[in-house]
């Protein structure tokens, strides 16, 4: 091979095996990266709960929905399918889930905010989304939500739905089940 | 140098030869193209009437799928690779390529990622059914068990499709004879170059995204799973970065095929060479930028959905310098129609149909309606079919007497054409109604209104493959007892290729040609 070409090869097959090293190291957190900045998904991190004036004027209905992922068989739903609050006023509210199964298992909540463009407007200051949820067989528990809505939520957002899909990741976080037996 | 070619089956296994191997490419890939028919066929014939009649609903989905992935990677792609191996080294006027035992390779390790393909066709649970795209977490979570067949098949192509690059890319910048500037290289070869750049920057995206989805499955990693953390429309970006350039990879090529066939037959030269060169170069580089035109409903943000839209937009504009080069080159030429003529200039035509409805498909407020209908389905039919198939065939037509130094049967090959042509519209141009209507794709039952329109789909579909036989046919009937051809071969024909006698000698250029 002449040394011309060799070089030629050369250069292209590391750019090959760059490329395929990019998209493990590099396309997944930047598609997270730019999921934050756009608002796309907020992956995880409570909202710094700040001083924000209460608007009494304005009322927001909030509609809180579950959804099961596959099989999971949890018995899982809100405990008030909505509210109306005031922009800026912290609210609280609950989600009930109960582990039919006869074992432990650990779920996983996965929210979605819609429209999208309240998404940046809808803040959540303690959250059972961020963590896991470990359940025993047969047992219950009430998941709590904190939530503020910001008073510049654009005008004409009038109702924001709260879509939660469970997930049962029992098979990703085993030592977490031990912790529940 | 009176070297001839071994004997026997051997020859074909050990060769290191351009032309053999360029040879064994168009084979396989015409063998592929049957295969792809024939799955196309199936969900054509299931699609002629409304109801279920002759495959299961997951049957159907299996043929969708296997279709696409034939088509794609083992029809299009080889086809352009052999005639590169073929054509290149004779235009640039190299002996051979620059890695001619990667070469043997590169082609040896396609027969069984195939065979491992279609051998899932047999498995218990079925070949892969979720769309030649496989989005995940269809084809993770609910897969059936031989994806992981589908997953290594997929990588032993890209393995495949890197070497072949890297080869090309080699042979064009190192081996050109003395005098061959870049700027003198048929347009085929410029395409060839850029096309092999596109593949090198992509095809790893593609086997890391297949990756992924293994470790998904078998190593209990959350890529695309949101249950884990990871999310699924991050594969659709994944794949579509790799996706959108793929799709000019199958067309470049052609392009080049035609540049080099219009001025023959108008017996004028190519009206603007270098535009068509920088028209080919920042198609590619713009085919990086557009990939979520293919995900406009996943919900973008606003300005996503801006910036992929006037970006796809964009691509018409060099597209646009190709069909007007191509249109120039024939005005006021002295044209006469072989059969390679008229299937170039079907492809400027029905090429420019597949464009405009792609400029539809790219106004992303449209795009709502549009997507995944058997409008889409007409759209990229429109470029692939008369676009990459029609290029082929007319390269094969137009080559050929140089490969295997006799003609094929002009009649025979004219009514190929027709047959061919007629075929193909009456096959997809209803499709564009049906879509507009509707129908939504992959689906192997439909309203009853859409009836009349897939009939004749149908209808076309089978014609179509009916003239292919007739292409194996002329191919074969060339080869054994055509009548002898010159060594130019076209009146009009210019470049390297054509000072060689016909058939191509085993050795060509051992000395270099002196280029003026």
């Amino acid at each position: 091979m002449e040394k011309a070409t060799r070089k030629t090869v050369m250069r292209l097959a590391v750019s090959a095996v760059l490329m395929f090293v990019a998209v493990f190291a590099i396309m997944p957190p930047l598609y997270t990266l730019l999921c934050e900045i756009t608002g796309l998904r907020k992956v995880g991190g409570a909202y710094e709960a700040e001083e924000i004036k209460v608007d009494t004027a304005r009322q927001v209905t909030v509609q809180f929905v579950a959804t099961h992922n596959d099989a999971m068989a949890w018995e899982f739903h809100p405990m008030e399918y909505k509210v109306t609050v005031n922009p800026g006023k912290k609210t609280v509210v609950k989600y009930f889930a109960r582990n039919n199964t006869d074992k432990s298992m650990v779920a996983q909540a996965v929210p979605s905010i819609s429209p999208f463009s309240a998404v940046n407007y809808f803040h959540k200051i303690e959250c059972f989304c961020f963590n896991h949820q470990p359940l025993a067989a047969g047992e219950s528990a009430e998941l709590g939500l904190e939530f503020v809505v910001d008073q510049d939520l654009p005008k004409q957002v009038t109702t924001i739905t709260l879509s939660y899909t469970l997930f049962d990741i029992t098979a990703q976080a085993q030592p977490q089940v031990a912790l529940v037996q | 140098m009176a070297h001839g070619p071994a004997h026997g089956l051997s020859r074909w296994f050990y060769t290191t030869n351009h032309k053999d191997i360029g040879s064994m490419y168009l084979w396989f890939s015409f063998a592929m193209f049957f295969l792809g028919g024939i799955f196309a066929l199936v969900i054509r014939a299931e699609l002629f009437e409304p109801g279920l009649q002759i495959v299961e609903p997951n049957f159907f989905n299996q043929m969708t799928t296997m279709h696409g992935l034939v088509m794609v990677f083992g029809a299009v792609m080889p086809a352009f690779v052999g005639l590169a191996n073929w054509m290149v080294p004779m235009m640039i006027g190299a002996p051979d390529m620059a890695l001619p035992r990667m070469n043997n390779l590169s082609f040896w390790i396609l027969p069984f990622a195939f065979a491992m393909l279609a051998s899932t066709l047999f498995m218990e649970g079925g070949a892969p059914n979720f769309g030649w795209t496989f989005y995940a977490p269809l084809s993770t979570t609910y897969a059936p068990p031989s994806v992981t067949f589908f997953i290594f098949a997929i990588h032993i192509m890209g393995a495949s499709s890197i070497m072949g690059s890297i080869n090309i890319i080699a042979t064009i910048l190192n081996m050109r004879a003395p005098g061959m500037t870049l700027m003198k290289m048929p347009l085929f070869v410029w395409t060839w170059l850029i096309t092999a750049y596109l593949l090198i920057a992509v095809m790893p995206v593609l086997a890391g995204v297949v990756t992924m989805m293994l470790m998904d499955i078998h190593f209990g990693t959350s890529f695309f799973n949101a249950a884990g953390g990871g999310d699924p429309v991050l594969f659709q970006h994944v794949f579509w970065f790799f996706g959108h350039p793929e799709v000019y990879i199958m067309i470049l090529p052609a392009f080049g095929v035609v540049s080099a066939i219009i001025p023959t037959f108008a017996r004028k030269p190519l009206f603007g060479y270098s535009s068509m060169v920088y028209a080919t170069a920042s198609i590619a580089i713009l085919s990086f930028m557009v990939w979520a035109h293919h995900m406009f409903t996943v919900g973008m943000p606003f300005i996503g959905e801006w910036v992929f839209m006037i970006a796809t937009m964009a691509i018409a504009v060099p597209t646009g310098v190709k069909v007007f080069n191509w249109v120039t080159t024939m005005y006021k030429g002295s044209m006469t129609f072989e059969t390679p003529m008229l299937f170039s200039i079907a492809f400027v035509i029905l090429f420019t149909i597949g464009g405009f409805s792609g400029l539809m498909l790219a106004i992303a407020p449209a795009d709502f309606q549009y997507h995944d209908t058997y409008f889409v389905v007409a759209h990229f039919h429109y470029v692939l079919v008369p676009g990459a198939i029609f290029s082929i065939t007319a390269a094969v037509y137009y080559w050929l007497p140089k490969w295997c130094g006799r003609m094929y049967d002009e009649t025979l090959g004219k009514t190929h054409f027709w047959l061919a042509f007629i075929g193909l519209n009456l096959t997809f141009f209803p499709m564009h109604f049906s879509g507009l209507a509707g129908m939504p794709r992959r689906i192997p039952d439909y309203n009853p209104l859409f009836a009349n329109w897939n009939m004749l789909s149908s209808v076309g579909a089978f014609l179509f493959g009916a003239a292919q036989v007739l292409f194996l046919y002329i191919v074969i009937r060339a080869i054994v007892s055509g009548r002898r051809a010159t060594a130019q071969v076209w009146e009009g024909a210019h470049g390297l290729e054509w000072t060689v006698p016909s058939p191509a000698p085993y050795h060509t250029f051992t000395t270099p040609p002196k280029v003026d």
